[in-house]
């Protein structure tokens, strides 16, 4: 009787605990848009989503959120080229091809890289890592899409080389054997067999990555230059979502229509991940299931 | 367990007492204004150390929530870093609040350009040119033949509003400007790109940018002091009616000399 009762204690504290993140999950949705939506009462959603001028103090305001989302994009996807193969390369490396003293050396220093804050990472990109780009390229400013991504590529590495890592090493043993006694050399091996077997956990951690980026707000405050502008070129300052919210949000007055502004960029940042998490969960991965 | 809920019981209890006590305590409240902000902080800390009895909550949020406050009289205190308009005012004044100024201490903005630069001085027209996207070349005021990279600081922070104010006059700075965070942002990405030209408050200056003078003044304590420096202004806290009491005598402590070393401490000029 009395283990009987344990056992539903138990069955009801884990409920309670995986209801209360979805609760917070559900309050951080109906916040967002109960700040947010009432600025499209005033601001057509259309001039909001392509308008390219963002002056939200101005005398005459205007809300155009386009260059933002530009932005974020752009140093997204500059990221997602840096870290990707940068991760991939070193989850191989960790998972298939070194050795057991030299896998425990260099995973966890991998992993370190995922402990150091965002703020350190941001103050190494302004003051070393954009003026030494800006010398070594002969450029106007070192503060530009490249350097931002440079900046988030390195601090995605750690998310997808783990996570990959750990789809690498958990594809069965008898897979690999099976390739080899084929006749198949280790990188036919590994790229023929290991990688397509893992690669669920693969894109898995590809769009934790994504997120990290997207989301990344002190990196791209401190180094991407905050030009509210459409990039020329990967030299040029963008602002991204992330950074606009935290440097405008302190002096808003609650409830103007500015603030209300921010808190659409935020439903456009949320709706932005919430859809790229869908998409990979729907299209690619169920494929992968039949 | 138990061992747990005895050690933890005291501290709730004292927690419990402690936020009891502090609304009988004396209490200031001290709204608006992210420029005054610090030295409201700053200044707060010191007074409460001295008079353990008076508790002041110091709240930001742009000088027009400050004055928003002061007339549906939730602050004791206004925070502005410019005189109220005459229509905040009348506003005011028919909701039976007369606010009265304090000036608690002088602030400047400085244009700073990197160290390679030629030039040494520009108009306010020249400037407000530059920001706007009218001159792009440093050669077209006289320099070397370099592009110039505007550097501006995002449109929530103080430093903003004055030079908003005072250059601008309601223009769009150009969308290619970079927004930077802080004015330690600003000053460090303007040392290190030759093009660049930027603007931080005085008290943030230091030898890895050149100083520039602005319609031939050069910003000094004297010339924000005798207001011939342009881009200076003088910083307030607003009270309903003649300040009394404790608030009286907190922002008595703000003008002493002890208050005014903090506001110096905090990167603005004494108002002495």
């Amino acid at each position: 009787m009395n283990k009987k009762y344990s056992e539903k204690a138990f069955q009801v504290l884990t409920y309670s605990t995986s209801l209360f993140t979805i609760i917070a999950l559900l309050a951080i949705i109906y916040s967002l848009f109960k700040e947010g939506l009432p600025l499209f009462n005033k601001v057509p959603i259309f001039d909001f989503l392509f308008g390219c001028n963002w002056y939200p103090t101005n005398v005459e305001p205007e809300f155009g959120a386009w260059t933002l989302i530009v932005g974020s994009l752009s140093v997204t996807i500059g990221a997602l080229l840096i870290g990707i193969p940068l991760g991939l390369g070193s989850a191989i490396f960790i998972s298939e091809v070194a050795g057991n003293c030299l896998k425990e050396i260099v995973k966890p220093i991998i992993e370190l890289l995922a402990g150091i804050p965002s703020v350190v990472y941001g103050l190494f990109g302004m003051s070393f890592l954009a003026p030494q780009i800006r010398n070594w390229l002969n450029l106007d400013t070192g503060l530009n899409i490249f350097s931002a991504s440079v900046i988030l590529g390195i601090m995605i590495v750690p998310i997808v080389a783990s996570m990959s890592e750990d789809a690498l090493s958990s594809v069965p043993k008898s897979l690999r054997e099976a390739a080899l006694a084929l006749g198949s050399t280790k990188m036919e091996c590994i790229f023929l067999v290991i990688i397509p077997a893992a690669k669920r956990g693969i894109l898995g951690s590809i769009m934790l990555g994504v997120g990290r980026a997207i989301g990344e707000t002190m990196v791209v405050l401190m180094v991407a230059g905050g030009s509210a502008q459409i990039p020329q070129g990967v030299f040029s300052s963008v602002r991204p979502l992330t950074s606009t919210i935290a440097a405008e949000m302190g002096e808003t007055v609650i409830g103007s229509l500015h603030y209300q502004s921010l808190y659409a960029l935020a439903i456009l940042l949320f709706l932005i991940t919430f859809f790229s998490n869908l998409i990979t969960e729907f299209f690619i991965l169920k494929r992968e299931r039949k | 367990m138990k061992s747990i809920i005895k050690s933890v019981a005291p501290m709730l209890m004292m927690l419990l007492a402690f936020s009891l006590n502090a609304e009988t305590k004396n209490q200031i409240t001290c709204t608006g204004s992210t420029t005054v902000l610090p030295i409201a902080q700053a200044t707060a800390e010191v007074f409460m150390n001295n008079h353990a009895e008076i508790n002041i909550s110091v709240r930001g949020g742009g000088s027009g929530v400050g004055i928003a406050s002061l007339q549906n009289k939730t602050t004791d205190i206004c925070n502005s870093s410019r005189p109220l308009k005459s229509k905040e005012i009348s506003t005011a004044k028919a909701k039976g609040i007369n606010p009265i100024p304090y000036a608690i201490a002088n602030d400047a903005i400085t244009i700073v350009v990197h160290n390679s630069n030629l030039l040494n001085n520009l108009s306010i027209k020249q400037i407000k040119d530059i920001y706007t996207g009218n001159i792009i070349n440093w050669k077209e005021l006289g320099g070397a033949n370099v592009p110039i990279v505007v550097i501006s600081r995002d449109v929530a922070s103080g430093t903003y509003e004055v030079f908003n104010d005072k250059v601008l006059a309601g223009a769009k700075v150009i969308g290619s400007a970079q927004l930077l965070a802080s004015n330690n942002a600003v000053i460090s990405a303007v040392s290190n790109t030759p093009g660049a030209i930027g603007y931080v408050g005085l008290g943030y200056l230091n030898d890895n940018a050149k100083l520039l003078s602005v319609n031939k003044v050069t910003p000094s304590e004297l010339t924000v002091k005798n207001n011939s420096y342009p881009l200076s202004r003088k910083l307030y806290m607003y009270t309903n009616g003649k300040a009394k009491g404790i608030v009286a005598n907190y922002i008595g402590f703000i003008q002493s000399d002890r208050g005014q070393k903090i506001v110096v401490e905090q990167g603005f000029i004494n108002i002495k």
